[in-house]
């Protein structure tokens, strides 16, 4: 397995490689200290894995796994776990590294991109089959990535910089806003009733005038998002 | 703020490897005093959002010299200079010095 690394720092880029060499069969092909380097020399040369600096000036590590049209398996590196949370985005990123990283940790992430590299790719889902409803979503709280399961999740309410995320099991709070969280939410069972408010529209149990029952919660229904509820209810 | 720097996760890295532990800590001897430079000028020039790129760059050293509080610390200054703020010049500005001491013993 053959790997380059991307970092604007000189003592990052030498951690990773020190890194790799502890692996066997593991070869660093090449350093480059700007993505755009990096993507020049992606089209002429066949890697297995990238080790990606997240944040990087000018073009980031994020803008790089964009731009590549036939992108190898990435690992990204960050110091900032929220950055880690946009890792999950794209399926060329196997894995995430959080500086300073141990050779522990590195070690589970090469068998990661090994089992990734030898995975079958994916078939693609039926549109009627229920697997959206099984995904993931993981929420950064005190620099640690929880996972929740998509359709454990009730209501989420907008509380200034914060939303609140109220589940079947557990409330969290997470330092983000309604509108970015929306659009990681599948539309099939998360709907916005209210400016302040999403909810999962499986989990509604009754609604009355200009409310929504969720659990014990009663959730106000805007009058501009009315006709969409209105829209998608199996209404006898 | 007190905290000593070490040279811990090197070792950890470096194991019995003492060129990879002498050729790191040389980067860190070269990329250190370009970075705490740099954050000077840009404090100096009122620029927070660039000094705050700095801050990003160095708190990762802090790690590396195992320096958690300063980790912390410069977190949380991060923020305050994406925000325009330079409040926590004086503490940052410590914690480099601290550093550059360390680095000229080893």
């Amino acid at each position: 397995m053959n790997c380059i690394i991307i970092d604007d720092e000189a003592a990052a880029r030498a951690i990773v490689n020190q890194l790799c060499s502890k692996i066997p069969d593991l070869e660093v092909i090449e350093e480059f200290d700007n993505a755009i380097d990096a993507m020049k020399f992606l089209n002429q040369h066949l890697i297995d894995v990238v080790f990606l600096d997240i944040h990087m000036p000018g073009f980031s590590g994020v803008d790089f796994v964009q731009t590549l049209k036939n992108p190898p398996k990435i690992v990204m590196t960050t110091s900032d776990t929220e950055f880690a949370i946009a890792s999950y985005e794209y399926e060329a990123i196997v894995d995430y590294l959080v500086k300073p990283i141990t050779p522990e940790r590195f070690e589970k992430c090469v068998e990661k991109v090994k089992n990734s590299l030898t995975q079958q790719p994916k078939v693609i889902e039926d549109e009627t089959s229920s697997t959206e409803t099984d995904e993931d979503l993981y929420i950064n709280i005190d620099r640690r990535l929880i996972k929740l399961k998509l359709n454990e999740i009730m209501v989420i309410e907008a509380k200034g910089d914060y939303i609140d995320i109220k589940t079947e099991k557990e409330d969290y709070r997470v330092h983000t806003t309604l509108k970015k969280i929306k659009a990681k939410l599948p539309e099939k069972l998360f709907l916005q009733i209210h400016r302040s408010y999403i909810i999962n529209f499986t989990k509604i149990i009754d609604i009355e005038d200009n409310s929504v029952l969720i659990e014990k919660n009663v959730i106000p229904i805007s009058r501009s998002n009315r006709p969409e509820l209105m829209r998608r209810l199996n209404l006898l | 703020m007190q905290e000593t720097p070490n040279l811990n996760y090197i070792k950890e890295l470096s194991g019995d490897d003492k060129t990879f532990e002498q050729k790191f800590i040389q980067i860190l001897k070269d990329e250190f005093p370009v970075e705490q430079r740099t954050y000077i000028d840009h404090i100096e020039r009122d620029e927070p959002r660039m000094a705050g790129e700095l801050v990003h760059k160095l708190k990762h050293k802090f790690n590396i010299l195992s320096m958690s509080e300063a980790y912390e610390y410069a977190i949380q200054y991060e923020e305050e200079l994406r925000a325009g703020g330079t409040k926590g010049d004086a503490g940052f500005r410590s914690i480099l010095e601290t550093i550059k001491n360390y680095l000229n013993t080893i």
